[in-house]
């Protein structure tokens, strides 16, 4: 926080015609702070208080000892050491990768097609947004349910379908160690590629239309409008999704947890799941955060890259 | 911004008006042909999106034992309608529902308005570590929330709020989500049209009221829908911190059909398709401001 000094408080108040620009400056700086402290305040106030307290606190109990009952104990770097031999950790932060690998590039792309898509005219318009919205609406225990009757290996609507087009061997899907990833990654894309449509045409929407106009009158074409008008304009919204969607992937859970469990063996375990093991399985509160910081390090790397590549491209 | 000039606000701008030469041309073969695949694209994309609805639906109108059959069956034998009458009796269907409405509308209402206050000042206001606030924000998103539910939990335990209402209302309604969204929808509203209002001597909380807010229904209908959606299905926040059976959500209700050794699959299935009517009547009503957004509301600077 950043309080005005006392002395440009003095100093505004002495009504003297004329300031020195270098006063108004400071006051305009001081006008400025308060009045952008005052909107943020209603939200940071709970914001501070159940979000960045308790993340704080994880910094310190990632270098303790904390089980059930328990208080922390300090143990310095304990944790991290166990970490490095801990080879279902390694597993887990692959298996993240992976799903985190596919999931990013393919949703987003589906989700700017669909939005731009469905940001024309178009007769259905409406009917089209929801149904692209409707896999986000339900129920992860509903959905989990649903594929998993979807993808059983015999029987499921999946591979009869797969056979019927040729394929004579369809992959077991979940009940398959290679093959229960790529299933958990398909229901994933399907159920979050409209919810990032979402985002994208709310972002669409507010580009005015009159910057494709003019670009029309000076004879661009479809590709160079895509080019020079849409993705620059729609930059803002674009690194909201790609960060939203790179955190999401990075600490995807209920999906797996309901969907696979982890399973088969640790063929889709996460690291978040890891961490919900750790931590309210075996009441290892230190160790699961001590993987959360390593989760937290990841996600802040690529935000932060995403972050500085943003501000450049906005010169 | 010159172009912003051009704007007439009479002129749905999104509609082809035909005034200027260059629209007046019919459609060619080669456009025809698009527009077609336009749709083929769309429809086959919406059979494999609501492929797996039309199975619940119809799941929820079979007998239990028909819901898992080898090879599977996708009409029930017998449409088993009492299903949707059953539930209510057989389950307390109508105490989660009415608590996950509460719940729903009490956070979507905070995020809503504390979130698109707060990212005014993000996106507007120039003030010394207002970067580093933002960055701050954007970092507790990169946090699972796995990781500190513990301490939030114990800190809430201790004031007396586990197991309230409150303690859900509070836990996800001041998200920095909310203010990540609107910041970076406000970032694509042109710099000019606060900064004219600011030279005309309109108040910060005037420019955000009347020029931000009205420029912004698109992303706020957004976020409205996606609060109340994420509000509505979350099923760990209700697991750990509501006990008592009265304060149960839908989502912990859905998951009582599920017992150890079975499950009652077309009980699940009916639950999830009530559970999903409230949304989808939620989204339907919000999807028409992304229509209107800002080519209706217009920038009459």
């Amino acid at each position: 926080m950043t309080a005005p000094s006392a002395s440009a408080g003095t100093q505004l108040q002495a009504d003297r015609p004329g300031p020195t620009p270098r006063r108004r400056r400071s006051a305009i700086r001081r006008r400025q702070t308060i009045s952008g402290w005052t909107f943020i305040l209603p939200n940071f106030l709970g914001f501070g208080l159940l979000t960045l307290g308790p993340v704080l606190a994880l910094f310190y109990i990632a270098f303790t000892k904390w089980t059930a009952f328990g208080s922390p104990q300090f143990t310095g770097l304990e944790n991290f050491q166990r970490l490095m031999g801990d080879s279902t950790f390694w597993t887990a932060l692959l298996n993240t990768l992976y799903y985190a690998g596919v999931h990013i590039p393919v949703t987003l792309v589906l989700s700017l097609g669909l939005a731009m898509l469905l940001n024309q005219k178009l007769r259905g318009r409406a009917f089209f947004r929801s149904a692209a919205f409707f896999p986000y609406f339900t129920s992860i225990v509903a959905v989990a349910q649903v594929w998993n009757m979807l993808f059983a290996p015999e029987f499921g609507p999946v591979n009869q379908f797969l056979r019927f087009i040729g394929l004579d061997n369809p992959p077991d899907w979940v009940a398959s160690s290679t093959w229960a990833m790529p299933a958990v990654i398909v229901v994933s894309i399907w159920r979050e590629t409209g919810y990032y449509m979402l985002l994208f045409l709310a972002g669409l929407q507010a580009i005015p239309p009159e910057l494709h106009e003019a670009a029309k009158m000076d004879g661009a074409n479809w590709f160079q409008r895509l080019w020079n008008v849409t993705i620059p304009s729609l930059r803002p919204t674009t690194f909201f999704v790609t960060v939203m969607l790179t955190i999401g992937s990075f600490k995807v859970l209920d999906l797996i947890l309901v969907m696979t469990n982890g399973g088969p063996g640790t063929s889709t375990l996460v690291l978040s799941q890891y961490i919900y093991r750790m931590g309210f399985e075996r009441n290892d509160f230190g160790y699961a955060s001590a993987v959360s910081l390593v989760l937290f390090g990841l996600c802040m790397v690529v935000t932060i890259t995403q972050f500085v590549y943003n501000r450049r491209k906005e010169r | 911004m010159t172009d912003l000039d051009l704007r007439t606000s009479s002129t749905p701008a999104t509609s082809p008006t035909g005034t200027t030469p260059l629209r007046a041309k019919p459609l060619r073969p080669l456009e025809k042909g698009l527009h077609a695949l336009r749709y083929l694209m769309l429809a086959i994309i919406s059979v494999v999106v609501l492929l797996p609805f039309a199975w619940m639906v119809l799941s929820s109108l079979k007998r239990n034992n028909e819901v898992f059959t080898a090879p599977i069956t996708w009409f029930p034998q017998e449409w088993q309608w009492h299903n949707y009458l059953d539930i209510w009796t057989q389950a307390d269907m109508s105490t989660w529902l009415m608590n996950t409405i509460i719940l729903s509308v009490a956070v979507t209402t905070l995020q809503v308005v504390t979130g698109s206050f707060a990212a005014y000042g993000f996106s507007r206001i120039r003030f010394p570590g207002r970067d580093i606030l933002f960055l701050v924000y954007i970092g507790t998103i990169a946090v699972p929330w796995q990781a500190y539910m513990i301490p939030q939990f114990k800190m809430l335990s201790s004031v007396g709020l586990s197991d309230t209402r409150l303690s859900i209302i509070l836990l996800q309604a001041f998200g920095a989500f909310g203010v990540f969204l609107m910041k970076q929808f406000y970032d694509t509203i042109p710099e000019e049209l606060s900064e004219s209002a600011r030279i005309d001597g309109v108040s910060e909380f005037g420019i955000y009221w009347r020029i931000m807010l009205p420029l912004s229904v698109p992303s706020i209908a957004a976020l409205a829908i996606i609060t109340f959606t994420n509000t509505w299905n979350d099923y760990m926040g209700p697991l750990i911190y509501l006990r008592s059976p009265d304060l149960w959500t839908i989502q912990l209700g859905l998951k009582t059909f599920i017992g150890q050794y079975n499950a009652d699959y077309s009980a699940i299935m009916t639950g999830s398709v009530l559970s999903v009517l409230p949304i989808a009547i939620v989204f339907v009503v919000g999807q028409k401001y992304f229509v209107q957004g800002i080519a209706t509301s217009g920038l009459k600077g």
